[in-house]
């Protein structure tokens, strides 16, 4: 049956994706620490073409030339943070990936806390609802 | 009790209101940081060898400057290039061109098929100046005043309607107030 190769199927073309990576072997440093730094920078930067990409996946062209831009300024010297600066103060809070924790996204992040007080609070009110008969009825069979 | 049969229909209603603002933006406009900032400089090689380095500085101080990213890749482009055709002539600014991630050979074809409107061009293959400006695609276009501040950036082809209603004030303040 063919059906029982379904699963070896299913896993090699899963090996087959994780190994296509969007990173030519052309920018990649000599430097395997910076290297690391220039992977983990790329994750957090949003390819302004294919906007929910990472530039780390992306294969577009401008994608590609603001990774090589990351991995010159890691060579040069830059901090993580230096590089994040650079981009942002180009493109926006827009190309962080995960947005910063300041004034205006307080809602951003604050708000799933807000829904579920507001959740638990309707909660409560049912609860304490439903009880006041349970309470009538006991005080009857006394 | 009237106000907990009221509530769903409170919540839905904030829901849908939040969400009917939602309609009206497009969250794949990505604003400028550069408006109202000092143009960054840009040094870049000329597309035509024989002329000298396209250097942002070089050109600010007198007259507002236009700067227009564009590509002969770039259909967009293409439909912009007449207008800016236009402007060529028009002496209250400079136009200079960013010709980005482009082969000279095509860059040199598309203007002598359907002309050059710039005054230089710059030959930007890495993307190294378009990222300095933040640009996200071709066409952009930028004015610059004569202080080398940033003051409008137009993503997309420049057309009449944009230019009377965005540039054409800007230019009109600047000959006002030298």
């Amino acid at each position: 049956m063919i059906y029982r190769r379904f699963p070896a199927f299913v896993l090699m073309a899963w090996l087959g994706c994780s190994a296509a990576f969007a990173v030519l072997p052309d920018e990649v440093l000599a430097d395997k620490v910076l290297e690391a730094r220039a992977r983990t920078i790329s994750k957090d930067l949003r390819c302004l073409v294919c906007q929910n990409q990472s530039i780390d996946d992306s294969n577009a062209p401008l994608a590609k030339d603001l990774r090589i831009i990351v991995r010159e300024r890691l060579t040069a010297g830059d901090s993580d943070a230096q590089i994040f600066d650079y981009v942002v103060a180009r493109y926006g809070d827009y190309v962080l990936l995960q947005p910063p924790l300041q004034s205006d996204t307080l809602l951003l992040w604050g708000g799933p806390f807000l829904i579920l007080a507001f959740s638990l609070g309707l909660v409560a009110l049912y609860l304490r609802k439903q009880q006041v008969p349970e309470d009538l009825s006991e005080v009857e069979d006394d | 009790m009237t106000l907990s049969r009221a509530l769903p229909f409170l919540v839905f209603l904030a829901i849908a209101a939040a969400l009917a603002l939602g309609l009206d933006r497009d969250p794949k406009a990505i604003p400028s940081m550069l408006i109202n900032q000092p143009m960054p400089q840009i040094s870049l090689p000329a597309l035509q060898e024989d002329q000298p380095r396209f250097e942002s500085t070089a050109f600010i101080g007198e007259k507002l400057v236009l700067i227009n990213v564009f590509g002969s890749w770039c259909p967009s482009c293409r439909y912009e290039h007449p207008f800016l055709m236009r402007l060529a002539s028009d002496k209250r600014f400079t136009l200079l061109g960013l010709d980005w991630k482009d082969t000279r050979d095509n860059a040199k074809k598309y203007l002598e098929n359907y002309g050059n409107p710039f005054a230089q061009i710059g030959f930007d293959d890495t993307s190294h100046a378009i990222i300095n400006l933040g640009v996200t695609g071709a066409p952009e276009t930028f004015v610059i005043d004569t202080k080398g501040i940033v003051r409008l950036r137009i993503t997309g082809p420049l057309t009449e309607e944009i230019w009377n209603a965005d540039v054409e004030p800007l230019l009109k303040s600047a000959v006002a107030a030298p």
